[in-house]
């Protein structure tokens, strides 16, 4: 066919449409895999009434790389570093769940140190990953990467300290089975310290720069809203749920690591719009940080990985342990027939299902909002597919 | 000034460098000795052209750089330092890029209209330079209506981002060029009100007359009619389609807009003039409301068209510190605030314009003290119309403020949050809201 032809179909089309019922008909446009704004490779079909999103179509499945199947072949320490790449950007916290629900199904007792480490970690990851979320989400309102690399800074920090203590930035495959990996080095805490004395006042600028930001307002107060029912029978959890409203935290409601013995609170918004979302984020930071205070202060001494052979056969069994990842409730359920490998690995990713609140979300709301309401659920496509 | 000995007066003599406009009454006296007149203006007028052009090349190049630079520095990056000193040359390697990559055409583009439009771009692009007054006497063209030939030229641009937009038959272009109408249309009105206060004022729609007339009463229209100017500022940044009215190239939303489909140097003119246009609206801001040319007699020691470069700098640099700053407005944001905001309140300017206009004019009130007071009554009238607009005109979910609340021990599902909810004396965080 020739471009003559193809331009004739295309006008014809048009005419059809300009000449048939009220002159108009709906566009579809899809919104990635290809696309600035789909944190990853990830497909947005949208039907579009002018602006207006009259309906949202998620496509996933573009990053599958059949974790769940690859570990039922590998030993319960070789697939930790599979958790890594199952969410990149909270690498700490997916090593921590698996870890987790491989040492209930092992029955293994963590020492305190590893616990205290473990908590210090997950919390520098979520400061990390808020960090980028805040920082992609003020991205997608229309920023111009200003917030996002002044967020970075912070995020370099972090991963700074990853680096230091495992060698490795972003998949840092550092927790056990038993406990973490290696003992903190010398040059950590330091670090940590000028880190915690230098936080509050980044957070002051970044709140100075953002909370009263009236574009900001403008973009993201009322839009992509989601009520406190909706979001509990959605099961969306992490911050997307507590924007609703809902107090669900499972530090706190489910303590593991010791978190039971931590102060701190579980900050929640009111509207359940993408707004809320961003200031829980930005709440949770300084919770992590006050966490991190008092991870220092009582840092135990003592092992930092339990005596377990490396190559442990639980009995057969299941077992189902859950974090509270920067995202949401990150779960791990592992089935075991008493072989060395584990018989069945599931993951349940927090991005993925909370995600699926986002055609309720986006459906009503300008082209504009969905990218809002997207950017604010926080997703990461590696968790979504696996 | 009869001091002045040595060099100075021998280039004095032969050329005083203040006024470039010298360099061209001479080539014009030249010519007239042996030619006839009309060989003179066209002589003329290309050379003027020639050089405004010779000017803005080699600027959009130094300006790309100081762009990148500025809003690196803004995110906390060095910005580009690689390509030659300081990474001066980068937009030297950038542009080589540029014009070596292939230019691909969508197969169902319609290839005309497809091509046309990065080199039509050009042509209002390049027109608005004519009328801008470098000096006294120094514009390629001192149109009587410099005003409204300005406005004209620059409404054309819109023709041909549609024309962008419909002939790349992508959809993303569609909704981009869709958008620049809309926009463009919409922030002409306000552009229009807000330059015509200046001309009702200063009695002129020639842009070097109303630099005349700010230079004979010795005040500058931002002083007068701040309201006017931050509504063109504001118009213009939309129309020039930088944040945070960038809506037709929504990067995170429709990738690249308008021109989404076009590689290569299409491409690269399309941002080059998208650049020359920043620069030239700031000349034009700093002509209408800085004083152009003229800083109270500064003017007469420095060349006058170094005057206007830094006044204009000072407007782009406020044009890249938007940009870097601040997020960007939704469609029916933007053209709400143009129509409920900005019209209105450059309407009642203009009215207020003609009020005061017939109050010197014909009740001839002495300038000298009629001035001082109509400005410290239009500034005040625009400090009550802005905060009036941001009272009367926030949505609903602005009225109230964001609060987050700390739940504490308290968890649980859906009754813990209406436990939460409840709670009141609590300390919360709190943000926005009237």
């Amino acid at each position: 066919m020739t471009t003559a032809d193809d331009t004739r179909l295309a006008m014809q089309g048009t005419i059809e449409a300009l000449t048939t019922g009220d002159g108009s008909e709906p566009v579809v446009v899809n919104l990635g895999p290809q696309h600035p704004s789909t944190h990853g490779v990830f497909r947005l079909k949208v039907t579009l009434d002018g602006e207006i999103v009259r309906d949202a179509e998620m496509r996933i499945g573009y990053l599958h790389r059949s974790m769940e199947k690859l570990a039922e072949e590998r030993t319960y320490t070789q697939n930790i570093p599979f958790t890594d790449r199952i969410d990149y950007l909270a690498a700490m916290s997916n090593n921590l769940a698996y870890c987790l629900a491989a040492e209930e199904l092992l029955g293994v007792e963590v020492p305190p140190r590893a616990d205290a480490i473990r908590v210090m970690f997950a919390e520098l990851q979520r400061i990390a990953s808020h960090a980028m979320a805040n920082g992609t989400f003020i991205n997608d309102c229309g920023a111009w990467h200003t917030p996002l690399f002044h967020m970075f800074r912070d995020r370099e920090r972090v991963l700074d300290m990853f680096e230091m203590t495992c060698g490795a930035r972003l998949t840092t495959n550092y927790m056990r089975i038993g406990g973490v990996a290696f003992d903190l080095p010398e040059e950590l805490l330091p670090t940590l310290e000028s880190f915690l004395a230098d936080m509050p006042e980044r957070i002051a600028d970044y709140e100075a720069l953002l909370l009263e930001n009236e574009i900001l307002h403008a973009r993201a107060r009322g839009v992509g809203v989601i009520s406190l029912e909706m979001a509990i029978n959605s099961s969306l959890s992490g911050p997307v749920l507590r924007a609703t409203g809902v107090p669900w935290d499972l530090r706190k409601a489910n303590p593991y690591c010791g978190y039971e013995h931590y102060e701190f609170d579980v900050p929640v918004g009111e509207q359940g719009d993408c707004f809320d979302r961003f200031l829980v984020r930005m709440a949770e930071v300084k919770q992590s940080l006050r966490i991190l205070r008092q991870v220092i202060d009582h840092l135990p001494d003592g092992p930092w990985l339990a005596d377990l052979p490396l190559h442990a056969r639980p009995e057969p069994g299941e077992a189902y342990q859950r974090v509270e990842s920067p995202r949401g409730e990150l779960g791990f359920y592992l089935v075991s027939d008493g072989g060395p490998a584990p018989y069945r690995f599931h993951c349940r990713p927090p991005s993925l299902i909370n995600l699926s609140a986002l055609k309720e979300m986006s459906i009503g709301g300008t082209l504009a909002d969905a990218i809002v309401t997207l950017g604010s659920i926080d997703i990461v496509v590696g968790e979504i597919d696996r | 000034m009869t001091d002045f000995t040595g060099l100075t007066s021998v280039l004095g003599a032969w050329y005083d460098f203040r006024d470039l406009n010298n360099l061209q009454r001479l080539i014009t006296e030249w010519i007239a000795d042996w030619g006839p007149d009309w060989l003179a203006s066209i002589i003329t007028g290309v050379l003027g052209a020639l050089g405004v052009l010779g000017v803005i090349g080699p600027t959009l190049l130094i300006l790309i750089w100081v762009e990148r630079k500025v809003i690196a520095r803004f995110q906390q990056r060095y910005g580009p330092n690689r390509v030659g000193p300081r990474g001066l040359l980068q937009p030297v390697a950038d542009a080589v890029k540029l014009i070596l990559k292939e230019q691909l055409a969508p197969r169902a583009a319609d290839k005309l209209i497809f091509f046309l439009p990065p080199v039509l771009i050009f042509v209002p692009g390049i027109l608005i330079w004519g009328v801008l007054p470098f000096g006294p006497r120094m514009s390629v063209a001192d149109l009587n209506v410099g005003v409204l030939f300005l406005l004209a030229v620059s409404g054309t641009a819109v023709l041909v981002i549609f024309m962008a937009g419909w002939s790349s038959n992508n959809k993303y272009a569609l909704f981009g060029a869709m958008r620049a109408v809309a926009m463009s249309i919409s922030y002409e009105v306000p552009m229009v009100l807000a330059l015509l206060t200046l001309v009702v004022f200063s009695g002129t729609m020639s842009v070097n007359g109303i630099v005349e007339w700010q230079q004979q009463e010795d005040v500058i229209f931002i002083l007068l009619f701040p309201l006017s100017a931050i509504a063109f500022f504001f118009a213009a940044s939309a129309e020039l389609n930088r944040t945070p009215a960038d809506i037709s190239e929504a990067e995170s939303e429709i990738v690249a807009g308008y021109h989404t489909e076009y590689s290569g140097m299409r491409f690269g003119l399309f941002y080059a003039v998208e650049l020359g246009n920043t620069l030239v609206v700031s000349g034009f801001i700093a002509t209408f409301f800085l004083g152009g040319w003229w800083l109270w007699g500064l003017d007469q020691w420095v060349p006058s068209w170094i005057i206007l470069l830094i006044k204009t700098g000072a407007v782009y640099f406020l044009l890249i510190w938007t940009r870097g700053t601040l997020p960007r407005l939704r469609v029916d944001q933007l053209m709400g605030f143009c129509w409920k905001a900005l019209v209105p309140a450059t309407l009642l300017f203009v009215v207020v314009a003609f009020v005061q206009r017939t109050l010197l004019i014909s009740e001839g009130w002495d300038t000298t003290i009629a001035l001082p007071i109509m400005a410290v009554f239009n500034i005040a009238l625009t400090l009550g119309a802005i905060m009036l607009f941001a009272r009367v005109s926030r949505p609903a979910p602005l009225r109230r403020p964001a609060r987050i609340r700390m739940a504490g021990a308290q968890i649980g599902g859906l009754r813990a949050a209406r436990e939460v909810a409840s709670r009141t004396e609590e300390p919360q965080f709190q943000v926005g809201g009237d």
